[in-house]
């Protein structure tokens, strides 16, 4: 009993919150891939644009609140999320056309491009406090858990219980049926192939007739999706500050770069690695150790790190990787 | 080189917009830009040593001030004898045993044979490191923060007088960058990046928790000044007599005394700096950076050794900016741990450096002072600004409102404005690399 009470313990603290955590940072993961995979460079501005794309998609839901719609037990947000993604595909290609392809017609060095991405981070940035302000919003509508830890507890007669938030169960549903759709399209569609032929080798694809304007389009269209899919998902989750988008910079880079900076399994797994870890090592083990080993009893929290240093953490990791094996665990080559 | 006359009247020009805040609004508020901005060009001159030398692209300026600042608590705050008796040795003798665990770890892994033995020595000595280090770091700090908490908490410095922190802030900053440099170095330029980036949020969430170090989100007030105190001034009679002769109010004298007086110390580091910077550009020493930078493939077959070159001028950059960090604690009068924003102080000097002209020392000192006025002037002027366009609006509509009260972000999109801008239109700054 007190086995399955640790495992329950360790379930409801540790696997779910990092399961979720994980998905959100494997889809953002995903886009800084695709922009490093198509066009070369590591974006700056990718945890901004996702700020970017919950707010569009905030604005939308409280309009559809105010309107009395609502989808039951779902949050509201889903329904904003197309409108959202527009919003932000179209604040991407904006920017594709007015400041990134002028870099791009004249084969700028990666890193000039890295420090534009910065200028639009900061644009980005000063445009989400400009509409939506600073402060913390919540958008979260619908049922709050699809089994709450007392229902769980007189469920199973367990002294712990096991919680699942809607909006972790959502995030990952969410998160499996756009990975899928995009290695589908990746794999099976034309534009899917000529993108990752683009990405393999630049001058082969162009001489087989690829048009690299309408690859990179379609990239930024995808990235768009991914950002804001990944942006609404940490808002529901957690809750929606601008700020907080920018501070996920790191652990999104860091997931990019331990999968491989341009595959995009590797950008899930690294997402999934980074979570886990930092989950784990931030968590403390008190009551967990409490139910294994009943005659120890712990003066501390037995935790490894305490939770500010979660930074720490995908940082340890990251450089880890960097120190012994450059390329990414599943070797960082073409999309 | 020397300044071309086109170049000094762009200096003039940012003095005497400076000036003009002078005449138009206060002697204090324009001598405040002043110092800040004397400081934001120490940072950007960092910056510059970094990307305008070598080309290495450092977005981990941040964390190489904030050690400055720490530097000035450790140096000049007095010691709390209690907090001392309570664990001060050790702390010390914890760390010892950490640094110890991750030497070890790194020869065992640079002298054993390649194996499995390699792998689980290493893994070993770290765990068990890790743990020792625990067990005996814990206890101390609990019994040192246990120490009057609400004064102090924390082992407090070594009072030594705080000109003595700038300098060891600058070691300071030059060791975390030894260490990030040997790791990340020889990477491709991103990686630099982001290990940087992954320090300075680590050094600045160090310095937000680790109360008995830094007193965490609490705060180090009271910092020990360099220059006399406004109040002590007021209280002398000489001071007041003399000033009170010149036809001024002693108050406001002794403010902008005080001010004065940093902006003198503030200038000769400036000067000094700009000197030696100038110095070594010029030197076969600069010739060399340069050439690394612009090719590097073709600088290493010349036989220069191109990662322990990068490894030092990155240590020399962020040594300058943990100077500057110093500087910018001893002015403030105190370490305020979660004032560190990237924002504010990684990109925004990013933003100087790239306006001012990279690779020229003088457009980065240009680009600091300019810039950090903006940054001061951009808030007022957007609120002006939206006052213009919202005064034609009816009171009480949503949409004025709502701009009233998101006129103070306009900083941020102006910055990026003036970063692509500049990036787009003239990539070499204000004052070009010769």
């Amino acid at each position: 009993m007190d086995l399955l009470n640790a495992i329950v313990a360790f379930a409801n603290f540790v696997v779910l919150p990092a399961v979720s955590y994980g998905s959100q940072l494997a889809l953002g993961a995903l886009g800084v891939t695709m922009i490093y995979g198509i066009l070369r460079f590591s974006n700056f501005a990718h945890g901004d644009t996702m700020a970017f794309g919950a707010m569009a998609t905030i604005l939308g839901t409280w309009w559809l609140q105010a309107m009395g719609v609502s989808l039951g037990p779902f949050p509201t947000a889903l329904l904003a999320l197309p409108a959202g993604i527009a919003g932000t595909a179209a604040l991407v290609l904006l920017t594709d056309r007015l400041v990134y392809r002028f870099y791009r017609e004249r084969k700028s060095a990666p890193v000039i491009l890295v420090i534009v991405s910065m200028g639009v981070m900061f644009v980005t940035n000063g445009l989400v406090r400009f509409v939506i302000g600073v402060d913390e919003q919540r958008f979260a509508d619908g049922a709050r858990f699809i089994i709450t830890a007392r229902e769980f507890k007189e469920l199973t007669g367990l002294r712990e219980g096991l919680a699942i938030k809607s909006t972790a169960m959502l995030t990952v549903v969410v998160a499996i049926i756009v990975v899928a759709l995009l290695f589908w399209f990746l794999n099976r569609t034309r534009t899917g192939k000529s993108m990752r032929a683009f990405s393999d080798n630049e001058d082969l694809a162009l001489l087989s007739g690829i048009n690299p304007e309408r690859v990179v389009m379609i990239t930024w269209i995808m990235v768009a999706a991914l950002a804001t899919i990944a942006g609404v998902l940490y808002g529901l989750d957690k809750s929606f500050k601008p700020f907080n988008y920018f501070q996920l910079l790191l652990p999104i880079f860091a997931s990019a770069i331990v999968g491989g900076l341009g595959n995009p399994v590797g950008a899930i797994a690294g997402g999934f690695v980074i979570a886990f870890s930092e989950v784990t090592i931030t968590y403390a083990f008190k009551k967990v150790a409490g139910y294994l080993i009943p005659a120890w009893e712990p003066q501390g929290l037995v935790q490894l790190l305490s939770t500010d240093y979660k930074f720490a953490v995908s940082f340890a990791i990251l450089i880890v990787v960097l120190l012994f094996r450059p390329t990414g665990l599943f070797r960082g080559k073409a999309l | 080189m020397t300044l071309k006359p086109r170049d000094m009247t762009l200096f003039l020009a940012v003095l005497a917009l400076i000036a003009a805040t002078g005449f138009l609004q206060s002697w204090n508020v324009a001598l405040g830009i002043l110092n800040m901005g004397l400081v934001s060009a120490i940072m950007a001159l960092g910056v510059n040593m970094q990307w305008g030398y070598a080309g290495l692209f450092n977005i981990g300026v941040m964390g190489f001030l904030a050690l400055g600042g720490l530097s000035t608590v450790i140096i000049s705050k007095p010691p709390v004898v209690e907090a001392w008796d309570a664990g001060g040795p050790r702390v010390i003798f914890a760390l010892l045993v950490g640094t110890a665990a991750i030497v070890a770890a790194i020869l065992a892994w640079k002298r054993m044979p390649v194996g499995k033995a390699r792998a689980s020595a290493l893994v070993a000595v770290l765990v068990a490191g890790f743990f020792v280090y625990r067990w005996l770091f814990d206890p101390a700090v609990a019994a040192i923060e246990a120490v009057s908490p609400a004064r102090a908490g924390n082992l407090g410095g070594l009072g030594l007088p705080v000109l003595i922190a700038w300098p060891v802030g600058a070691l300071l900053a030059a060791g975390a960058a030894w260490v990030v440099g040997k790791t990340a170095l020889g990477l491709r330029s991103d990686y630099l990046a982001i290990a940087t980036l992954g320090v300075s949020e680590i050094i600045i969430a160090v310095l937000k928790n680790e109360d008995w170090l830094s007193r965490g989100v609490k705060n180090v007030s009271g910092i020990p000044r360099p220059v006399p105190y406004e109040i002590d001034l007021q209280n002398s009679e000489r001071f007041v007599e003399r000033v009170s002769g010149l036809g001024f109010d002693p108050v406001t004298a002794s403010t902008i005394t005080v001010k004065l007086a940093y902006a003198g110390l503030f200038l000769a580091v400036l000067l000094l700096l700009l000197w030696l910077a100038q110095a070594a550009l010029n030197s076969p020493w600069g010739r060399m950076m340069r050439a690394i930078r612009d090719n590097e493939v073709a600088a290493e077959a010349m036989g220069k050794d191109v990662t322990a070159r990068h490894l030092q001028v990155f240590i020399l950059g962020s040594a300058v900016c943990g100077l500057a960090g110093a500087m910018m604690t001893t002015l403030d009068g105190q370490l305020t741990p979660s004032s560190y924003q990237p924002l504010r102080f990684t990109f925004l000097i990013w933003v100087m450096v790239i306006v001012g002209g990279s690779g020229n020392n003088f457009g980065a000192v240009l680009g600091g002072m300019l810039i950090w006025y903006l940054w001061v002037m951009v808030e007022p002027l957007g609120v002006a600004l939206i006052g213009g366009i919202t005064a034609g609006m009816p009171d009480g509509f949503w949409l004025k409102a709502h701009l009233l009260e998101t006129a103070a972000h306009m900083r941020l999109l102006t910055m990026g404005l003036i970063l692509l801008l500049v990036l787009r239109f003239s990539p070499r700054g204000l004052i070009p690399e010769r």
